[in-house]
C-alpha cells in the first residue's frame, strides 16, 4: 500500500482526466475546421477571429479593469480585517469578512441583485460588479493576512515598543515588511478570483458590462465555434504565466493560494 | 458630575489605542454590513413579500401601484410545500452534490496519498500539477468537457460500440445528469485533493512500521491507522466540494440536460427567467437553511473527531 502500483496507477488517470480535456481545447484551437470533431491540418485561422472580434476583445479590457480595481480595493479592506481580527479579539468582524467566502456564491450574487436594483435604485453595470467583486474579495485576503501574522513572534513587536517605537512606527517599520508576503499573496489572489469570476458578475452585470467569463459563457452556451477554443489557450496561457511569476517573485504567494 | 463621566467616555473614546483599534476595524466592518449583512437580511424580507406587478419585488418602501400587494406573506413559503416538485430538486440536488463529493474522494485519496508518500523534493511540483488545471477558468474547463463528451468525440464513439455488443441503444454522454457529475467532479476536484494530502502528510510514518511490527497487513495498516487519521482532513474536503457543487447552475446549465435542473438553477430562473424575486429569495433562504445545518453538522463531526484524538 505505501507507494504500491495500484496507487500510482490511480494517481496517473486522476492526472490524466485533470489534463486530457485541456490538451484537447489547446490542439482544436489549432485546428483548420469550424467543428471541434476531427483533426485536419494546422491553421492560426481562430487567432486571427479573435484578434478581430471586437466584443471580446472589449469584454478583457472590462475584466482587467475589474480585476484590478476591486483587487485594490480588496487588499486595502481585507489587510484591515486580517490585522484587526488578529489584534483585537473582534466577533462582528470575522463572521461578516469569512461568511461570503464560505457561502455558495449564487447566494451572494442575488443577495446583491435585489439590494442594488430594488433598495439602492442603482442601473446595473460597472459599479455593481466592482462592489460586488469587492464584497466577496475581502475575506481571501484577510485570511491571508492573518495566517501570516498569526506565524509571527508577538516579541519582535513589544522589542520594538521597548526601543521606543511609536505604534505608528512599529507598523511602518515591522508589522507592513513582515506582513508584506502575505498582502502580495492576497492581492493576487483578489486579482485572479475577480477576473475569474462568473457567478456573482452574472447577477450583478445587467446589460451595463461585458466580461470576458460573461461573453465566454454566451458563446458557449449559444453555440460553439473554435474561436472558444483560441481564447481558452490564451487565457491558459496568460494563467501559466502569472503563476510563474507569482513564484519567482513571491514564493509565498502560490502556497497562501493553496 | 454627568459633564465628567461624557468628557471622560470622550477622552477613552480618542485614546490612541482605542482610535486605531476603530481606524483599522472600521472601514472593513462598515462596507461589509452594508453590502454584506444587509443585502442578506433585505433577502430574507424579500422572501415574505410580494412580487411586483411588472416582475421583480414589490418596491419595499412607501405604497405601490394600484392593485400591488406590499404587505407580508408566508405564500412563498406555503407554495414550496405545496407543491412536491420544489422538494424534489432539492433532494436530486443533494444525491448529485453527494455523489460528485463521493466521486472526488475516490478520485482524490490515492492521488493525495502518493504525494504525502513521494520524497519531499517532488512534492511541491506534484501538488502545483493539481492546481495548475485549476488556474485556468472553470467555464473553459466545462467546455473542454463539452469536447471531449461531445457526440462525435472518440469517447462517446467507444462507450456506444461497447453498448451496441450487448445490443443497447446509443447513449448521449453529454447533456446527462452524467456529464453534470462528470463537470462537478472536474470543477471541484482540487478542493478535495489539497486538504487531504495536507493531512495526509502529516502522518508518522513510524506509525505504520508499528502497525507492520505487530503483523497488519497492507489493507490492515490502511484501514485501521491512515483512515482514521485522514478524517478531518476528508471531512473539510467533502465540505470544500459539497457546498459549492449545490449552488452551483452554470454546469447543469451547459452539460446537463432538460432535466438536470438543479437548486442554483431554479433561483437562477427566479431571478433572470421568470422575475419572481420573492420566491427566488424564499429558494435562497432554503439553500442557505441546507448550507447552514450542514456546515454545522461537519463542525460536529469534525469536534468529536478531534476529541477522540486527545
Amino acid at each position: 500500500m505505501r507507494r504500491s502500483p495500484l496507487l500510482w496507477a490511480v494517481a496517473l488517470a486522476v492526472y490524466a482526466f485533470l489534463y486530457i480535456p485541456l490538451v484537447v481545447v489547446v490542439l482544436y484551437s489549432f485546428n483548420d475546421s469550424r467543428l471541434n470533431a476531427e483533426w485536419v491540418g494546422f491553421t492560426l485561422h481562430w487567432y486571427r477571429v479573435l484578434l478581430n472580434d471586437g466584443e471580446m476583445l472589449e469584454a478583457g479590457a472590462n475584466s482587467l479593469l475589474i480585476a484590478f480595481v476591486s483587487a485594490t480595493f480588496a487588499t486595502l479592506l481585507g489587510t484591515m480585517s486580517g490585522i484587526a481580527m488578529h489584534r483585537f479579539k473582534l466577533r462582528a468582524l470575522p463572521l461578516l469578512v469569512i461568511t461570503p467566502v464560505a457561502m455558495p456564491e449564487i447566494l451572494l450574487g442575488v443577495s446583491l441583485l435585489i439590494f442594488f436594483v430594488q433598495v439602492l435604485n442603482f442601473t446595473l453595470g460597472l459599479f455593481s460588479v466592482l462592489i460586488a467583486h469587492i464584497t466577496f474579495c475581502v475575506g481571501f485576503v484577510a485570511i491571508v493576512v492573518r495566517a501570516r501574522l498569526a506565524g509571527m513572534d508577538e516579541s519582535i513587536f513589544e522589542a520594538s515598543r521597548d526601543l521606543g517605537a511609536s505604534p505608528w512606527q512599529t507598523f511602518r517599520l515591522i508589522t507592513f515588511p513582515l506582513i508584506l508576503p502575505g498582502v502580495i499573496a492576497g492581492a493576487l489572489m483578489a486579482f485572479t478570483l475577480s477576473i475569474d469570476d462568473f457567478v456573482i458578475t452574472f447577477f450583478t452585470a445587467g446589460v451595463g458590462v461585458h466580461t470576458l467569463p460573461l461573453q465566454i459563457y454566451s458563446m458557449i452556451k449559444i453555440a460553439v465555434t473554435p474561436e472558444v477554443n483560441a481564447v481558452s489557450t490564451l487565457l491558459m496561457t496568460l494563467t501559466l504565466g502569472m503563476i510563474i511569476v507569482a513564484s519567482r517573485f513571491a514564493p509565498d504567494a502560490l502556497k497562501g493560494a493553496a | 458630575m454627568r459633564d465628567f463621566q461624557t468628557s471622560g467616555g470622550l477622552l477613552r473614546a480618542l485614546h490612541p489605542a482605542t482610535l486605531t483599534r476603530w481606524l483599522v476595524s472600521g472601514p472593513p466592518t462598515a462596507f461589509m454590513l452594508l453590502f454584506f449583512l444587509a443585502p442578506s437580511l433585505i433577502m430574507v424580507l424579500a422572501s415574505f413579500r410580494f412580487p411586483g406587478a411588472f416582475g421583480g419585488l414589490a418596491p419595499l418602501i412607501g405604497a405601490g401601484r394600484a392593485g400591488e400587494d406590499t404587505g407580508l406573506t408566508l405564500e412563498n413559503y406555503q407554495f414550496f410545500f405545496s407543491d412536491w416538485l420544489y422538494a424534489e430538486i432539492f433532494v436530486k440536488s443533494l444525491v448529485v452534490a453527494l455523489v460528485s463529493t463521493l466521486t472526488c474522494l475516490v478520485m482524490a485519496y490515492p492521488l493525495a496519498l502518493l504525494i504525502a508518500r513521494s520524497p519531499k523534493r517532488h512534492r511541491d511540483l506534484m501538488v502545483l500539477l493539481v492546481i495548475l488545471p485549476f488556474a485556468s477558468n472553470f467555464l473553459i474547463r466545462v467546455y473542454a468537457l463539452m469536447i471531449l463528451l461531445g457526440p462525435q468525440q472518440a469517447l462517446a464513439s467507444a462507450v456506444n460500440g461497447l453498448l451496441a455488443l450487448f445490443g443497447v441503444a446509443p447513449v448521449n454522454l453529454l447533456f446527462s445528469t452524467f456529464a453534470v457529475i462528470v463537470g462537478m467532479v472536474y470543477v471541484h476536484l482540487p478542493f478535495m485533493v489539497l486538504p487531504l494530502y495536507t493531512n495526509l502528510e502529516k502522518h508518522d510514518p513510524s506509525l505504520l512500521d508499528a502497525a507492520q511490527d505487530l503483523g497488519a497487513n497492507g489493507w490492515q495498516r490502511f484501514w485501521r491507522v491512515t483512515f482514521p487519521l485522514s478524517l478531518p482532513g476528508i471531512f473539510s474536503g467533502s465540505a470544500l466540494v459539497f457546498i459549492p457543487v449545490l449552488g452551483m447552475f452554470a454546469i447543469p446549465d451547459l452539460l446537463g440536460g432538460t432535466r438536470d435542473i438543479l437548486i442554483g438553477n431554479l433561483i437562477k430562473d427566479q431571478f433572470l427567467g421568470t422575475r419572481d424575486w420573492p420566491f427566488g429569495s424564499m429558494l435562497s433562504i432554503m439553500l442557505t437553511l441546507v448550507v447552514l445545518g450542514l456546515a454545522g453538522f461537519a463542525a460536529r463531526l469534525g469536534r468529536r473527531d478531534r476529541n477522540e484524538e486527545t
